[in-house]
């Protein structure tokens, strides 16, 4: 048997399995975004591009467009912001403290969505937490509520994304050599220097990695606009699970998800054509 | 060894006070004996964990969750199997953009998924049954259940398989009796790990479940677009406890660090 028929007889179940469940349907997508909504049918002839014009024509859809990557570019400074911070004091951490707090930080990735979003809910409702601290501290008469606000969209958004930040900084971190910094403050130089000079230069792939991760998955957040946001805050992805179940425009629904899809990936292969190849050598 | 000064600690104790904050106050909510969302009294009652063990609703959603859990991490590690030794063991030409179609369900949005799967499903007669989500469940886990099985096959010393089959083993008494037991760290912790991805799904499901196959997150999403009442702060917390359970799992089994910082895009 050569190792051609046997790689190819081995991964054929997986393959085929993609090509039937992968394949097909992201195709009929595609061409369901090019039919026209129909009463009774669903969607039919004629064929073309009018649900993109459309989509991207309507003030209300663009709306919705530019929020989302609002919504995402704001997560992404401010987990920059929070991430990069913590993964250096990690990496500063003695034994036992950074594997304990890696685990508290990374294990909630392993909690659902819902779940964690929902304790975000708790924390901006109209009884929530913070609304009475507010009053408590006498910033506000009236209990403030983050709920369908952006700010507490992009808020639980942090929360739930930080983690992948965290994790690809740190990552990066762990592939220098820990004695350069050593060296460095033994030759004298401060905190400051030592940043720029050694650290700096050692997370910058991390850093472009985990902005990407976060960027791609806040721009397709589902769980955590439509709990926080609502109907009152519409994203890309909330409008198009609303053309499906609720205004059942199945075309139109469709164009957003096309559209969501090739902004992705190609957020994502840029990223794999530009940064990846720049720093190669840190990605080894 | 450089310290963290006093001002990288307090911002490390924010920040972990961040991550916890809203999953301890769900924990703590969850223990009232309003019928609103409180603060619990001293001693923290019960109520809402029996309430949550007589909704019929609740508890068929779990049983959902359970079983497509189940049965998609299994199937995904069945086709997994095979494609990781088929890549790390018998690489032909074509290996490279085989593995990365095998793992780009990570590079397509939930939501995206969901819409294609809803029109195939209705298109194909199925949407609504648990067929249906455990094919959709299965795409989307696979990748997870790949990477570890995959790095657990490049482990493997393929001078062991040799040695087997100089003493007479044949091709499947090598692969059952030699890389098997060795595999088997990679594939348990894919399992497990494509497992949890399946049962804390929602964007995806929440396209294709109808009343009778609601998975679990999907009834908490659906409860809380209603009402926020203490009954889903309890169903969420045990939710909190059996990601911590399999958590210490996963650790003990491969290494969490290892699992959630070696993953990558």
């Amino acid at each position: 048997m050569t190792t051609t028929w046997r790689f190819w007889l081995l991964s054929g179940p997986a393959l085929t399995f993609y090509a039937l469940v992968l394949l097909v349907p992201l195709g009929l997508t595609a061409l369901l975004s090019l039919q026209t909504a129909d009463p009774a049918t669903g969607a039919g002839a004629p064929l073309g591009l009018h649900n993109y014009a459309e989509v991207l024509s309507d003030s209300y859809f663009l709306e919705i467009f530019v929020r989302t990557l609002a919504l995402a570019l704001v997560t992404t400074i401010a987990c920059l912001l929070l991430g990069v911070p913590e993964a250096i004091i990690l990496h500063r951490m003695r034994a036992p403290w950074r594997g304990l707090f890696l685990l508290v930080i990374l294990g909630p990735l392993l909690i659902a969505v819902v779940v964690r979003t929902l304790g975000w809910a708790l924390v901006f409702g109209p009884q929530g937490v913070l609304g009475a601290a507010g009053v408590a501290l006498g910033w506000s008469r009236e209990p403030v509520s983050l709920m369908y606000t952006s700010a507490g969209v992009t808020i639980a958004l942090v929360h739930v994304l930080v983690p992948f930040m965290v994790v690809a900084v740190w990552a990066a971190l762990q592939r220098g050599d820990a004695q350069a910094e050593h060296a460095a403050a033994s030759l004298g130089a401060g905190g400051f220097t030592i940043f720029r000079r050694i650290l700096l230069p050692r997370i910058v792939p991390g850093i472009a990695s985990g902005s990407v991760v976060v960027f791609s998955l806040a721009a397709t957040a589902f769980a955590t606009p439509a709990i926080i946001g609502g109907r009152r805050l519409k994203v890309a992805a909330t409008a198009a699970q609303d053309e499906f179940l609720a205004t059942l425009n199945w075309p139109l629904g469709a164009a957003i998800a096309v559209i969501l899809l090739v902004g992705n990936l190609g957020i994502l292969l840029a990223y794999d054509r530009l940064v990846k190849r720049r720093f190669a050598e840190s990605f080894r | 060894m450089i310290r963290n000064g006093p001002v990288a600690l307090l911002f490390h104790a924010v920040f972990i006070g961040f991550m916890l904050a809203p999953l301890v106050l769900v924990c703590v909510v969850s223990f009232t004996d309003r019928a609103f969302l409180s603060l619990p009294s001293w001693p923290p009652s019960l109520r809402w964990y029996h309430a949550l063990a007589e909704n019929a609703d609740f508890i068929r959603a779990f049983r959902t969750s359970l079983w497509l859990g189940l049965a998609s991490a299994t199937l995904a590690v069945v086709l997994s199997v095979p494609a990781a030794m088929a890549i790390a063991r018998h690489p032909a030409r074509g290996a490279e953009p085989v593995r990365a179609f095998l793992l780009s369900p990570l590079l397509v949005p939930h939501v995206v998924l969901g819409v294609a799967f809803l029109r195939f499903f209705s298109g194909a007669g199925i949407n609504g049954t648990f067929v249906a989500l455990l094919v959709a469940h299965v795409l989307i886990i696979l990748p997870y259940a790949l990477q570890l099985v995959l790095a657990a096959a490049y482990g493997v010393d393929p001078r062991l398989g040799q040695a087997a089959v100089s003493l007479g083993a044949q091709p499947l008494q090598v692969f059952r009796r030699v890389t098997l037991p060795l595999l088997m760290p990679g594939i348990a912790s894919g399992w497990l790990l494509a497992f949890l991805h399946s049962f804390d799904e929602l964007t995806m499901t929440v396209f294709l479940a109808d009343p009778g196959t609601t998975t679990l997150p999907v009834r908490l999403y659906l409860h809380i677009e209603e009402t926020i009442d203490p009954l889903v702060t309890a169903a969420s917390s045990l939710l909190i406890i059996g990601a911590l359970v399999l958590m210490a799992l996963l650790d003990r089994l491969y290494g969490l660090d290892r699992l959630l910082a070696g993953k990558g895009r």
